[in-house]
């Protein structure tokens, strides 16, 4: 074997230490610029209609079925939150931003109260067109929620296109849901 | 009194078998459908803290889960169909043992791919080792072998 081979043959497994240590260093720096967070997962609801449930209402209000969600006039939101939980107080304010560009988004409170629910939504405003509660969390688990906030994009055929698990920020908006909405309004 | 007799007979049984029945997760279970469901909670991922399984998890999730799985064994639900049932709500990352799938032939094969890389180096370090064979002897070279031996 010639001295260059044998110094490739060197090189292999130094070429594999490097482009591990690139893949971690990728990884890291996505995880810091919130880009990336390994804990999410995928959801098998995508290219799916959500599974049959039927909520009631919040304070003698009608709730809603997945018959309601079919066919829908415009692209849609569905938000699973509950006013226990810190990151959905985070995104609200993005929530009303989105009510206020047209986009409908419907809620689902998840394990909450509704003397609960009345005080979050006054405190932090209602963005929500249509709202449900899911007070026993078993309709959360045939959607595969793991936890709240879950947002759902829904196209005009009833076929969820998307799921975010986490609070919706600005970046998330621009990279994930704008694209979304350019594609299938 | 015959028949009361008997019954106070089986009482002792039948109270064995009340203390043997266990509740767990608001279901109540026989020890063998109890352990089907153990057996099944172990090999699913809770999804709230991924490292652990739902038998071992106190997040609430995990405890509706166990709940869910045992009220589905106690009907007598297959072991399998149950795992289903997990899997088309949370996806095959709720089993803690990933199935072998085009997704997963990377992660299943790395072992395979470690050796033969390994097998490899090694192959061509021994043959990089092995040193060449000598060149034929010239005329000269016999000759003074052959005077050599002769001494």
């Amino acid at each position: 074997m010639s001295p260059l081979r044998r110094r490739l043959l060197f090189g292999v497994p130094l070429a594999l230490a490097v482009a591990g240590g690139e893949g971690f260093y990728l990884i890291l720096r996505r995880m810091q610029a919130n880009d990336y967070d390994p804990h999410t997962l995928p959801s098998p609801l995508i290219g799916k209609r959500p599974p049959v449930f039927s909520l009631p209402g919040i304070h003698g209000q009608p709730g809603f079925a997945n018959t309601d969600l079919l066919a829908p006039p415009k692209p849609m939101l569905v938000n699973w939150f509950a006013s226990w939980c810190l990151p959905c107080q985070e995104e609200a304010a993005m929530l009303d931003q989105l009510a206020k560009r047209g986009i409908p988004i419907w809620g689902i409170a998840y394990e909450d109260k509704p003397a609960d629910l009345a005080a979050y939504l006054k405190a932090n405003g209602n963005p929500y067109q249509c709202l449900a509660s899911d007070e026993s969390g078993l309709t959360a688990i045939n959607w595969g929620v793991y936890g709240v906030p879950e947002t759902y994009f829904i196209d005009k055929t009833g076929i969820v296109r998307w799921r975010y698990a986490g609070a919706l920020t600005k970046e998330v908006v621009a990279r994930d849901l704008n694209p979304l909405l350019a594609k299938y309004s | 009194m015959r028949r009361l007799l008997l019954l106070l007979a089986f009482l002792p049984a039948l109270a064995f078998a009340q203390d043997n029945m266990v509740t767990r997760d608001g279901v109540t279970l026989t020890p063998a459908q109890e352990a089907r469901a153990e057996a099944i909670g172990d090999q699913l991922r809770c999804l709230v803290c991924q490292n652990e399984s739902i038998e071992e998890s106190n997040a609430k999730l995990a405890g509706q889960l166990r709940g869910i799985i045992r009220a589905q064994v106690k009907q007598g639900v297959p072991s399998k169909s149950i795992m289903h049932y997990m899997v088309q709500r949370y996806g095959i990352f709720v089993l803690l043992k990933p199935p072998i799938s085009p997704l997963t032939w990377l992660l299943y094969a790395s072992p395979i791919l470690a050796l033969l890389l390994g097998l490899g180096i090694f192959w061509l370090g021994r043959r990089r080792a092995a040193p060449p064979p000598p060149a034929p002897l010239s005329g000269t070279e016999a000759a003074r072998l052959d005077e050599l031996l002769k001494e």
